[in-house]
């Protein structure tokens, strides 16, 4: 139908073995520290996030003159410690990652999966909504649903989730149609196995490899998505710490104080390039090569 | 290569159909329009009054039928915010945003094609490594905080550039840059995966073995072919791209069309919200199938499917 919509680009790159656990090294440390701050800081940090100390407005970071280790990072425009906002920011984006990542597997992978296993009509009806959903700007939609309803952390998740499932249902269906025709699936058919069996016991894990490469990038996509639209004052709303929230409070500041926006900014750009690597590593040690 | 091009007609109309059903249904999600219209401190007779203005007494099918027949003629209604016409109001502001669409897509162009030819001809090596390594970064970078990043450096500290506006040609150059960003990695990677195959080709096999130089075989052979992909899948990022420049107007203060749909969602002026999202589809749903043609002029191979 739509050859140029459904042809992501790439191939892995042609790096040595070692340099590729490299950076799925670094890709699993990145994500690992992340969710460790995510789980375990706010009750590390001895700061609130949410206390404010108009007293102590933008305090500089500990490395820039006249900083201290009272507010390692400083503090924003309301005094509120910097450190603390983050930590608890970490925590925003690995949940609206996940969450995002959850709903929108699921939704992809049955789309993709009775397209690829059945063929024919149903194919060409999933093949139809995969065009439509493309079709619709993601950015555009996602705000206007929450300018509408009303910006909550829920609701991000669920316009997210119900917004990302396209590349889900894209790697779903095709390699499913793949594994269809495999041996160990006529196998099964011939052992008299039924149709659901064959798709829960033969087909999906045998693509689940496929869809935990998808999930890295989506999971990536849905943090900066999520980061977007909090700047843009339509996603998770404040006092919540959301890392995109956190900039847009600090835009009026950037002039003077440049990392009032560099912190939380330098702290999802590592996070996104750690999951993206995370996700490069494994479709390269998995040699699904064709997962994009 | 008829009944290809009728088929894939008939599925972009059917797609823009249910775009347009989806449109409608996306501004009444929040269930009554005149409550949010008229904003908190309306009485009930402000809603009643308001319900009445806009039609949205009218049984819902009524509105729906109402609001496809007439955007079908490329009537949106008017603007609740500006006492504009929708229609007007897009057709002012799109010069904008195709004008910063273009730069992009040039701009990442420009950028991925040289460095995708690069890496593949290098293949493997440091600088295929680097060239990736810019793709990951591209792929990882908030385009919101590219952009102030850059107006602090190109603007403020060195002054290159106005920070924010839409009065000349310089105002274009860092919201397009930022746009480029989202499309290099892509673009990238389809260009050097493109290459890589082509080179390794039987007839760069056979180009070589005639002697050909090493320039007219990257040029004339091999990125011929390799181009077939990147040509349709630009078309398909130029869509895109459209899509999402309402982030990167927002931050520039860029008025395009982008920049009126953020106005208009939060002053709640539905028609436009609804009317932007529409427009914005279509045009993607045209760019595929620009793609999917110029795919199936180029490769013959593809008319057969």
């Amino acid at each position: 139908m739509s050859g140029a919509v459904l042809v992501p680009a790439g191939a892995a790159g042609g790096a040595p073995r070692w340099l590729r656990s490299l950076g799925l090294a670094l890709g699993l440390l990145i994500v690992g520290l992340v969710a460790f701050a995510a789980v375990f800081g706010p009750s590390l940090v001895p700061h609130d996030p949410f206390a404010q100390d108009l007293g102590n407005r933008l305090a500089v970071p500990v490395w820039m003159e006249g900083g201290s280790w009272t507010h390692p990072l400083g503090t924003d425009q309301l005094g509120r410690d910097y450190l603390a906002r983050l930590v608890y920011g970490a925590r925003i984006s690995m949940v609206i990652g996940l969450a995002t990542v959850i709903a929108s597997g699921l939704i992809g992978t049955t789309l993709g999966v009775l397209g690829g296993f059945f063929g024919g009509r149903v194919d060409d009806a999933v093949l139809f909504v995969i065009t439509c959903r493309l079709s619709i700007p993601v950015v555009l939609v996602a705000l206007a649903v929450v300018g509408l309803m009303g910006s909550s952390f829920t609701l991000v998740i669920l316009v997210l989730g119900l917004l990302l499932w396209d590349r889900f249902a894209v790697v779903a269906r095709s390699t499913t149609m793949q594994v269809r025709n495999l041996d160990y699936v006529a196998a099964a058919w011939c052992a008299g196995a039924s149709r659901a069996a064959i798709l829960w016991r033969e087909v999906l894990p045998n693509i689940a490899t496929h869809l935990a490469v998808v999930a890295t990038l989506e999971m990536a996509l849905a943090i900066l998505l999520e980061a977007a639209l909090s700047f843009l004052g339509l996603g998770v709303p404040p006092p919540l710490p959301s890392w995109g929230l956190m900039i847009a409070e600090a835009k009026d500041y950037m002039f003077f104080s440049p990392w009032v926006i560099m912190i939380p900014g330098i702290a999802l750009f590592v996070l996104v390039f750690g999951i993206n690597l995370l996700g490069d590593g494994l479709r390269d040690m998995l040699g699904t090569q064709d997962a994009r | 290569m008829l009944t290809f091009l009728l088929r894939r007609l008939a599925v972009a109309i059917l797609v823009a159909m249910t775009v347009l059903t989806l449109s409608f249904m996306l501004t009444r999600l929040s269930g009554d329009l005149a409550i949010s219209i008229a904003g908190p401190n309306a009485t009930q007779e402000d809603v009643a009054l308001i319900r009445a203005a806009y039609g949205l007494d009218r049984p819902l099918v009524v509105q729906y039928l109402d609001w496809v027949g007439r955007a079908a003629v490329g009537d949106f209604g008017t603007s609740y915010f500006f006492r504009e016409r929708v229609a007007d109001l897009i057709a002012q502001r799109m010069p904008i945003t195709l004008t910063l669409g273009l730069v992009g897509l040039g701009i990442a162009l420009l950028v991925s094609i040289p460095l995708g030819i690069l890496a593949a001809v290098r293949e493997g090596s440091w600088v295929d490594r680097g060239v990736m390594l810019v793709a990951l970064v591209g792929q990882a970078m908030p385009s919101f905080w590219l952009g102030l990043l850059l107006m602090i450096l190109l603007g403020l500290q060195l002054g290159w550039l106005p920070i924010s506006g839409t009065g000349s040609w310089e105002h274009y150059v860092m919201p397009g840059i930022v746009l480029a960003f989202s499309a290099i990695p892509a673009l990238m990677r389809l260009t050097r995966s493109g290459m890589i195959e082509a080179l390794s080709s039987d007839y760069i096999r056979t180009a070589r073995a005639k002697g050909l130089s090493r320039l007219s075989i990257l040029g004339k052979h091999a990125l011929r072919n390799a181009a077939i992909p990147v040509v349709s899948i630009a078309a398909v990022q130029l869509g895109f791209m459209l899509g999402g420049s309402i982030v990167i107007e927002t931050v520039f203060a860029l008025h395009g069309v982008g920049y009126l749909a953020w106005e208009s969602i939060s002053k709640n002026d539905f028609p436009v919200v609804q009317a932007v999202v529409l427009v914005l589809a279509l045009i993607y749903i045209g760019l595929t199938l620009l793609a999917d043609l110029l795919n199936a002029a180029l490769d013959p191979r593809l008319r057969a499917s």
